[in-house]
């Protein structure tokens, strides 16, 4: 173990570091200037989000416990970059609910606590490291779904996240265990070459894929994720909708890829019921919410389904495809979690209804508000259609016909739901609008970040040329 | 290793205490219940992993290692839980999940 070898994994060390100088600011810093730990937090973390951009090299550490290539570094840059809008558009609610109760450096702790785990889980090479990754990831979300202790609604989604939590990753190792007996290692390298009783392993594999499908929110598991969007902060609703979820997608792919490859055929079978299914139910019952945050909740539920069909391919373009639409879908989903946030904090108004007339009010924000509710949906010169396109395309290179047909029908009943707020915004208008108000600083950058990205990646084609020239987890 | 009993029982007696877990995780409707529950099925895939090492794979000690670990997480996750229900005892005087029903449709 020398220097090179820690430059390795610089990133978790790195965010490491930052973790103990929040804890020691935290420490030090007297009573009348504690709300600088906000902004100490923001540059700490903004100067971590530039660094990981700068590539790193391919290797190993651990006998293979934590492996890092190009690909995975960028993932784990994308992420980064999502946490960094997500802090952005909390630190209003920050101000107002946390400093009085002296919380404001816990929630930066916790939420980086989250992202260290997500880090070590994209980049596991056995199944401790991996569910290490998994539990170090969800915990810190869990504790911060019910940071608002004060709130029923927070400590009941808390509630609600914690025991669904635990008995996924209950069965989850139930199924590692069952792997482990019948191939003799835990590691992904050593697993993949030695299968012995098929059945066995197949339990294995449906077993896993529940307690990782249960991050993902897919269809049979998606019960928690309205209910914990609904009830936690709006901020750890963001980060839950789209980093959490998009680390697990990502061990997805290397779960499914790598470690189960000789039984492709089987969960070929099980992804292509998989995603119908959760496309179809989250887009149903995306028609019926009236609450902005389950409404979200449910969208994203549909949009998983998006992501697995991609999965299906099985090949290099699938995993490019998916990592492209993370990062589209981490930029529409900040924005329009965003303005639900800016909202419910100076309104304390969450439904659609409440939005109606919002365009004469407060242009710039339903403005924002259509944008990302355009790219969820992919229309085209926004920059969630390319997303959406790669996805078909990734599907069609292995003949999937038929259910690219269905995700297009499915396409066309979001269209409906999508539009629904930004008709009661911009077409209708209501006796008593949403005052116009000034949203702060932070919240205005992240938005004017989310917007830019979704823009010029809608007309630029270079950032998925960059990501496809990176060599591959296959 | 154990004289006299095979892998098979022991894996026997690992799954059918999951399922006991599962089982008393789905009709309990206390929440420290539903904990214990929760205790049961991670106890089993403990005992699984040392007993699958051992029976299997003795000179390797990941099973063993891994064990460690699932038994720091589990008791981790127990105080998580324990806290966060201890708040909504304070709000509700409640530990029951049919009284927990704010957020639904």
């Amino acid at each position: 173990m020398d220097l090179d070898n820690f430059m390795l994994m610089r990133d978790e060390i790195l965010l490491t570091v930052i973790i103990l100088m929040m804890l020691v600011a935290e420490v030090l810093l007297s009573q009348k200037n504690k709300k600088y730990v906000i902004q100490l937090g923001l540059v700490l973390f903004a100067g971590y989000t530039f660094q990981s951009f700068i590539p790193n090299e391919t290797g190993e550490l651990f006998g293979g416990s934590y492996k890092t290539y190009p690909l995975v570094h960028l993932f784990k840059a994308i992420l980064a970059f999502g946490v960094m809008m997500i802090l952005l558009q909390s630190v209003t609610w920050i101000k107002e609910k946390l400093l009085p109760y002296d919380f404001a450096a816990e929630f930066f702790i916790l939420i980086f606590s989250s992202l260290i785990g997500l880090n070590f889980m994209v980049s596991a090479g056995d199944f401790l490291m991996f569910y290490l990754g998994l539990e170090l990831s969800t915990m810190p979300i869990i504790a911060l779904t019910a940071f608002e202790f004060w709130n029923h609604r927070s400590v009941e989604a808390g509630v609600k996240y914690i025991m669904l939590a635990s008995v996924s990753s209950a069965i989850l190792l139930f199924g590692v265990s069952l792997v482990y007996a019948t191939a003799g290692s835990i590691q992904f390298d050593v697993i993949t070459g030695a299968m012995h009783l098929p059945l066995l392993e197949i339990i294995g594999l449906i077993m896993i894929f529940i307690g990782v499908g249960f991050k993902i929110s897919l269809v049979p598991f998606h019960f928690w994720a309205a209910d914990v969007y609904e009830g936690a902060p709006t901020v750890i609703s963001n980060y839950l909708s789209v980093i959490s979820k998009g680390g697990a997608v990502y061990v997805l792919m290397t779960l499914l890829f790598i470690v189960f490859k000789a039984f492709q055929t089987e969960w070929n079978w099980i992804m292509y019921g998989i995603s119908i299914l959760t496309m179809l139910i989250g887009n149903l019952f995306a028609l019926r919410q009236q609450n902005m945050k389950r409404f979200l909740a449910f969208s994203s539920v549909a949009q998983a389904g998006f992501i697995l069909l991609a999965m299906l391919s099985n090949n290099e373009l699938g995993v490019k495809a998916i990592i492209y639409f993370l990062l589209i879908y981490i930029f529409s989903n900040v924005a329009a979690f965003g303005v639900v946030q800016v909202i419910s904090l100076k309104t304390g108004k969450e439904n659609i209804d409440d939005y109606t007339g919002l365009y004469r009010t407060n242009p710039k924000l339903s403005l924002v508000l259509m944008i990302a509710l355009f790219s969820l949906a992919g229309i085209p010169p926004v920059a969630g259609f390319f997303a959406k396109f790669f996805l078909y395309a990734a599907a069609a290179s292995k003949g999937y016909y038929l259910l690219i047909f269905i995700a297009v029908l499915n396409v066309t009943i979001s269209l409906y739901y999508y539009l629904l707020p930004v008709r009661a915004a911009f077409l209708r208008t209501s006796e008593n609008p949403i005052p116009y108000f000034k949203s702060d600083i932070y919240s205005k950058m992240a938005f004017v970040i989310a917007m830019v990205g979704l823009l010029v990646l809608g007309l630029y084609s270079g950032v998925f040329e960059y990501i496809s020239g990176m060599s591959n987890i296959l | 290793m154990i004289e006299g009993v095979t892998l098979f029982e022991i894996m026997s007696l690992t799954t059918i205490l999951f399922f006991i877990g599962i089982y008393g995780f789905l009709t309990r409707t206390n929440l420290i219940a539903m904990l214990m529950s929760l205790e049961l099925m991670v106890n089993a895939e403990a005992i699984n992993f040392v007993a699958i090492n051992k029976y299997l794979s003795p000179t390797v000690m990941q099973g063993q290692i891994f064990s460690l670990f699932i038994i720091a997480l589990a008791a981790a996750e127990t105080a998580l839980a324990l806290a966060i229900i201890l708040h909504l005892y304070r709000l509700t005087k409640t530990v029951d999940v049919k009284e927990v029903k704010e957020l639904k449709y």
